[in-house]
């Protein structure tokens, strides 16, 4: 019954986890990448190791955080627009492979010896480099602060302020999307996803529709990518392939095309991720033939399988709406 | 994306034929599970000549005026492997490494001229196949500095990709040299190497293309099954110790049994449906992560296919392994065959009419369903045997191949054309030239990244690549 109890507030923990917040802005922004316009953007993950590094980068260099803020945007919608440029014009496949590609390359040339002076190589940057600005900012007394089940430091690395920036960040991005997607311009959106043709003939450029969402999406994602490494350190090799996946399948699982989808996605994905785990740790799971280090592994396959089933069975996710989400993206 | 299309219906026996064949084809990919190996200590001799196929690492020591200081001992040890060297004041001492991969360079202080002491005392150096990781100390008078003084850093937050990160990159050999202008015999030499990397992967981006032709679905799980049959030659060669060509046909027959399985378990079952190509892709995306799990799981290091020494032979100036020109040869008359195949037989024709017209090409009494099975089947066999030459050629690779190869297999499919046939190989044989050559003036680290370059580019001028059509980009 204990150990129930400790994995029952692990998994609490991971509701409130800056890393379930940072899945969650990325969703968030993925969201608007494919969920209301219809682009198949599979490099998420390369928007927010761009992120991290343009905010931990130029921290190091001395710039203040707001500053940093807005060279990770920078570098976000630079890359939204290189990709976007030779292939917003294209069928979505071209996109698709575009992004997977650039994405890897992002985190090849991150972890490279030709930038070691910027990004520390594949070691990366580490955490105490560029957060001290951030930590500077709380206002928060020291000490720790026990909510219910749950206690952390109020500031530092993995801190209740790490939270609270983390998740009002994810509830502005919630705002934005909610005001847009209900706007004029938020309807032309959902109208490129639906039928472009229809759109251009009513005057709309298309490929500018789409490029302005690309850079959105892809903003949000550098946002992302700095919550992501507020509580840890930038490790280029953390942020591959694995993670643009994971985002999506924690976009799919709440709902494409829904504002609280990714947010519920999120939560829920990494509640059960961390019960799995931690579940299959405990005694009561011995019958199972799975040694430790294993776990991991099998709760991967796990995520794996889950997405394959969410896209054929359920693609609306748990809170979309099957009629506007067809999934057949241009 | 069209709100009337057909409604997705759902069956729970269906469910169940999905997650029972999805963990299937999972398993019969791996194989087997074995134990991991034992960390070999081979032999050292202390003169390594890089080659093709031989990784070395050398220690310096040098003393404040860069003369090498002899008679101090360094400690290299690493991919679970271990050796102490003395340094001579002749030169530099090099030592063979079984695997490519980290080492760390320590020098024994108390080896030291007295007095004295090296900065740093330890040094980490990659080293890859065909060249030699130097790590240089400076033996410097006086104590040693004191350490920089290392903050303690949290881990990484539990949402953490953990063992789903990234390693290092699946397959890196033949480091050139970068710092002076390439000469005629370095660039002849790699486009030897480039045309040996372009033949492999025209072998498995063929597939690839085919599969996108006759189905529409970009598959992103191509990657994992090129590690399936590289996976294949480790488990079957290395450690259960058959014949290379008994293990190469199997190998080739359970890639192919993946495919039949995929197929008969989830692909046409969607195609049933109507399942537009989007949702399809991102079945494919579940189905490499799930793949990329269970590779990890059977081996997360590196891995070796053949162990014993490559022998080095020069063809017309060019010099690779042995196992390097058998695998350029078989891959060769495979592709041939390829060729032949859809060219002059019914079911090559067949093929290529529903990838040209499906509707069209069922009006004329082929059976799509029948053709795309064939394709699924021939793709992920071939994607396998690609895989086991990739991983004899190579040296070794981890299971982390599969991403890059899948870039490079889709900016090759690209170049050449989506969703055509002649257009991997062409495509292919230039992306592997350009990716080898790059490595001349980049870093060799980077320069799968002039793949991506190539890719933007086309879709820049030609976005139907070398031998596409126009129709098929809208």
């Amino acid at each position: 019954m204990e150990e129930l109890l400790r994995v029952l507030t692990l998994a609490l923990g991971e509701l409130l986890a800056p890393a379930t917040a940072a899945y969650a802005l990325a969703a968030i922004g993925l969201n608007v990448h494919f969920g209301y316009t219809g682009l198949l953007n599979v490099g998420q993950a390369g928007f927010m190791l761009l992120g991290a590094y343009g905010f931990g980068i130029s921290t190091i260099a001395g710039a203040p955080f707001w500053l940093a803020l807005l060279v990770a945007m920078a570098a976000g919608t630079l890359f939204a627009v290189v990709l976007g440029l030779p292939t917003l014009k294209l069928r979505g496949d071209y996109l698709a492979i575009v992004t997977i590609s650039a994405a890897e390359i992002i985190r090849m040339l991150g972890r490279s010896t030709l930038f070691d002076a910027q990004t520390g190589g594949s070691a990366g940057l580490r955490g105490g480099d560029y957060k001290g600005s951030f930590q500077d900012l709380s206002f928060l007394p020291d000490g720790r602060t026990m909510i219910g089940p749950l206690e952390y430091l109020n500031n530092g690395s993995d801190s209740w302020w790490t939270r609270l920036f983390a998740w009002s960040l994810v509830v502005l991005a919630l705002l934005v999307v909610w005001l847009l997607t209900r706007s004029p311009w938020g309807r032309v959106l959902k109208g490129v996803r639906e039928d472009e043709d229809a759109v251009r003939a009513l005057g709309k450029s298309v490929y500018s529709y789409k490029m302005q969402a690309l850079i959105l999406g892809g903003v949000l994602g550098a946002l992302a990518g700095i919550i992501y490494v507020l509580p840890g350190a930038i490790a280029p090799d953390a942020m591959g392939r694995t993670m643009t996946f994971w985002v999506w399948t924690v976009m799919l699982l709440g709902g494409a095309a829904t504002l609280f989808g990714p947010v519920l996605g999120s939560m829920l994905f990494f509640f059960v991720y961390m019960i799995v785990r931690a579940g299959m740790r405990t005694d009561l799971m011995e019958f199972l033939p799975i040694p430790a280090k294993n776990v991991d592994h099998v709760a991967g396959v796990l995520v794996g399988v889950t997405l394959m089933l969410i896209v054929i069975f359920r693609p609306q996710g748990i809170l979309g709406n099957k009629k506007e989400l067809a999934l057949d993206a241009r | 994306m069209t709100a009337d299309r057909p409604m997705i219906a759902t069956a729970p026996r269906r469910l169940l034929a999905v997650i029972l064949a999805a963990f299937a084809a999972l398993i019969s990919g791996a194989v087997m599970f074995a134990a991991p190996a034992g960390a070999a200590t081979d032999d050292i001799a202390t003169d390594c000549m890089p080659d093709a196929s031989t990784t070395c690492v050398s220690p310096i020591v040098l003393d404040e005026e860069h003369d090498p200081v002899p008679g101090v001992e360094v400690t290299i040890a690493g991919e679970g492997f271990e050796a102490v060297v003395t340094t001579t004041d002749e030169g530099p001492v090099s030592v063979t490494v079984p695997v490519r991969g980290t080492y760390t360079l320590t020098v024994n202080t108390d080896t030291l001229p007295a007095d004295t002491h090296a900065d740093p005392a330890e040094r980490e150096v990659r080293a890859q196949t065909g060249s030699t990781a130097r790590g240089a100390f400076t033996v410097g008078t006086g104590p040693a500095p004191s350490p920089e003084q290392t903050e303690s850093e949290t881990s990484a937050p539990a949402g953490d990709a953990g063992p789903g990160a990234e390693g290092a990159e699946g397959l890196v050999e033949n480091d050139v040299n970068v710092s002076s202008f390439p000469s005629f015999g370095q660039i002849w030499q790699q486009v030897g190497s480039g045309l040996r990397f372009g033949l492999l992967l025209a072998l498995a981006s063929v597939g690839l293309s085919l599969i996108f032709g006759t189905t529409g679905i970009s598959s992103f799980s191509h990657g994992e099954q090129v590690v399936i049959g590289a996976m294949g030659g480790f488990l079957l060669i290395n450690r259960a110790g058959l014949p290379i060509w008994v293990a190469a046909l199997l190998i080739i027959v359970i890639g192919g049994l993946t495919g039949l399985l995929q197929d008969v378990a989830i692909w046409r079952p969607l195609r049933r449906r109507g399942t537009p190509a989007a949702q399809l892709m991102l079945v494919t995306i579940g189905l490499s992560l799930a793949l990329q799990y269970v590779l990890q799981w059977i081996e997360a290091g590196s891995m070796r296919i053949i162990t014993s020494n490559p022998i080095p032979t020069t063809i017309a100036g060019i010099t690779l392994s042995r196992a390097s020109w058998i695998s350029m040869a078989v891959a060769l008359v495979v592709i041939i065959a390829i060729a032949v195949l859809l060219t002059k037989t019914r079911i090559g024709r067949a093929i290529r009419a529903v990838a040209d017209n499906r509707a069209l090409a069922s009006a004329t009494g082929i059976d799509p369903d029948a053709v795309v099975r064939i394709v699924w089947v021939s793709a992920t066999g071939l994607a396998a045997l690609a895989g086991l030459l990739i991983g004899i050629s190579f040296g070794s690779f981890t299971w982390n191949l599969g991403v890059q190869l899948l870039l490079l297999m889709f900016a090759a499919v690209t170049l050449g054309g989506l969703g055509t046939a002649y257009g991997a190989l062409v495509g292919s044989i230039l992306i592997g030239l350009v990716v080898e050559l790059a490595g001349l003036v980049i870093p060799s680290d980077v320069r799968y990244a002039t793949a991506l370059l190539i890719l933007i580019l086309v879709l820049l001028i030609r976005p139907q690549g070398i031998l596409g059509s126009r129709e098929r980009i809208g």
